[in-house]
């Protein structure tokens, strides 16, 4: 039996880009700072460095803890750090902060030199292409010329994608879990509706909020809200909650009389209480724009043409907002150019969320997976 | 499905004689990956497995083969035509319902086809079911209710199947345990291996 334990206090680290960053939008970021945290050592040859892309609402703090705060626990801390699946032992982790992030990378939170005030709506969109180019600017300093592995869910499995594509010489393996090459109209709407809640909300003023005092909460909350249904499925939410009542009777009034209704609430206020409502609105843009077929006229096999990497893809049957079929989408487009991947498609009730969670066969494949990556 | 241990495997001696060096292999129903990381050994392939079992498709990813989970049930939609040289099914076709289906895809994903199946008609079987049992042997280890396999055929069934779909035989190995049967294969083999095309 193997025993795992956490990788203990961490530290962010910061890391300042004087280079102008050309985005994939037109806009060009001047100089630019990255917030990342690392886990384990690098090796002689640096040939050990694994990358783990965030998704929508994460950060780069993958694992561990800070000193400060023990309640501080990485997003990802299940899967990262002495002897867990992704061995620190074995493995140099980086966690980043991507731009237009709230956690401390450039963002719309962060001072605008040109303007000595927040960047607000003047941020540049970025694009998962943008995230990717500063990883690579960063990987550069940090030494790493070519990554043992970059692995994210979701979204960050775009990114992790994205970087067997356009870097395909600077990674041996692409781990892409419970993601899809490309939104679908339905992923596009329920983040259009998202953004509605942020862009009509009266405290939004134009993305200029943080000059007037105020947060776009209200806008933010239903964001979150909406975009936790979608995380979750129609089983996992009738196992959690199923029409249990709140004050055990209908009380026939619109505050809370459903536990769902409760706990939507929770996330959502939780959730517009830290984050940052411009970041919310360029990612679900990064989101949309993802299309590695765009410049290919939407042929995914050529597309992939590129990719010299190995794959591991993973999906969850519960999942709806990026079902199985949409991984097997990426499997067949892979397999078309010859690409040596591994999928399993496995059962896990959690719906989306799945891929955070420590399932049994979930964490036995990714250890499996990783035991045979050579550094 | 049926129980042979990896040194008795004498079926991969068959069909890695069939495979020529740097072939692309689909293996449906690829269990631990064994017969695929044979041919890689033997033959240099580049070949990818498909298996519905959590626990395998673990084994295989421990084993760095290209494991695919899917289910085979739901046929080789996404599967480009030809775009394998073989597509093996090794001792697992009397364990999915849709043979019919299964191997008209199998023919359209391949260049050729290779099947291994126990053979329901041998003679020890047909003794069983005579004494008034479904039969139980090594190379069908189950009960009849608990038993993964869901089609019982013979070769003479297969062959016919094969004429009625216009699938040609191009070759058929037949086995009692390791021993090859030329004569009357559908009465004294328990296990047969046919290499299809069409």
């Amino acid at each position: 039996m193997t025993t795992s334990a956490s990788i203990g206090v961490v530290a962010p680290q910061r890391a300042r880009f004087d280079t102008p960053l050309a985005m994939k939008s037109g806009g060009v970021l001047p100089a630019y700072d990255l917030v990342y945290e690392t886990y384990g050592t690098l090796n002689s040859d640096a040939s050990n460095a694994v990358l783990v892309c965030h998704a929508l609402s994460g950060s780069h703090h993958v694992a561990g803890v800070y000193a400060d705060d023990p309640k501080s626990v990485g997003w990802w801390d299940n899967l990262v750090g002495p002897g867990k699946p992704l061995d620190t032992n074995k493995f140099f982790v980086i966690g980043i902060n991507n731009l237009g992030g709230c956690y401390g990378s450039s963002g719309p939170k962060s001072i605008n030199p040109a303007t000595n005030k927040p960047w607000g709506a003047d941020f540049p969109f970025v694009t998962v292409e943008d995230w990717v180019d500063s990883h690579a600017r960063l990987a550069d300093r940090l030494g790493i010329r070519q990554f043992a592995a970059v692995l994210g869910g979701s979204l960050g499995g775009m990114q992790a994608l994205d970087w067997t594509l356009r870097y395909a010489d600077r990674v041996r393996h692409g781990m892409i879990i419970a993601a899809a090459p490309k939104l679908s109209a339905e992923n596009i709407a329920f983040n259009e509706v998202a953004r509605q809640a942020i862009l009509t909300d009266p405290e939004f003023h134009g993305g200029n909020y943080y000059e007037h005092g105020v947060v776009p909460v209200s806008g933010l909350r239903l964001a979150r809200m909406l975009g936790h249904i979608t995380y979750l499925s129609d089983d996992a939410m009738a196992e959690k909650f199923g029409r249990r009542l709140r004050h055990g009777e209908h009380k026939f009034h619109f505050g809370v009389d459903f536990e769902i209704e409760s706990y939507l609430h929770y996330q959502g206020d939780k959730f517009a209480g830290f984050f940052d409502a411009n970041t919310y609105l360029l990612t679900t843009k990064a989101l949309d724009y993802f299309d590695p077929a765009y410049d290919y006229d939407g042929n995914l096999q050529e597309a992939f043409g590129r990719a010299k990497a190995k794959f591991f893809i993973t999906s969850f049957t519960t999942d709806w907002r990026f079902p199985p079929a949409r991984s097997r989408e990426l499997l067949f487009a892979l397999m078309h150019n010859g690409r040596d991947v591994a999928y399993s498609e496995l059962e896990c009730a959690a719906g989306h969320d799945s891929f955070l969670l420590d399932d049994t066969h979930y964490h036995a494949a990714l250890r499996a997976y990783f035991s045979n990556i050579e550094v | 499905m049926v129980n042979l241990t990896q040194d008795s495997r004498f079926d991969f001696d068959i069909i890695t004689r069939w495979i020529t060096p740097g072939e692309r292999v689909l293996d449906l129903g690829c269990g631990d990956g064994d017969l695929l990381a044979h041919l890689i050994a033997e033959r240099g392939v580049k070949g990818y497995g498909i298996e519905r079992d959590v626990e395998r498709v673990v084994a295989c990813i421990q084993a760095g083969i290209n494991v695919l989970q899917i289910d085979l049930e739901q046929g080789l939609a996404g599967f480009e035509d030809a775009q394998f040289d073989h597509v093996i099914m090794s001792l697992s076709l009397q364990a999915v319902h849709n043979t019919d289906g299964i191997l008209t895809e199998m023919l359209r994903v391949g260049r050729e086809a290779v099947v291994s199946f126990p053979n329901f008609g041998y003679w020890r079987h047909r003794v069983s079911i005579a004494e008034g049992h479904m039969p139980v042997s090594d190379i069908l280890p189950y009960e009849w209710y608990n038993t993964p396999n869901v089609r019982f055929f013979t070769m003479a069934d297969f062959e016919l199947l094969c004429q009625k779909r216009g699938i040609s035989i191009l070759q058929r190995v037949a086995f009692d345990e390791d021993r090859e049967i030329t004569t009357d294969p559908n009465n004294y083999a328990s296990v047969a291996i046919y290499r299809l095309g069409r």
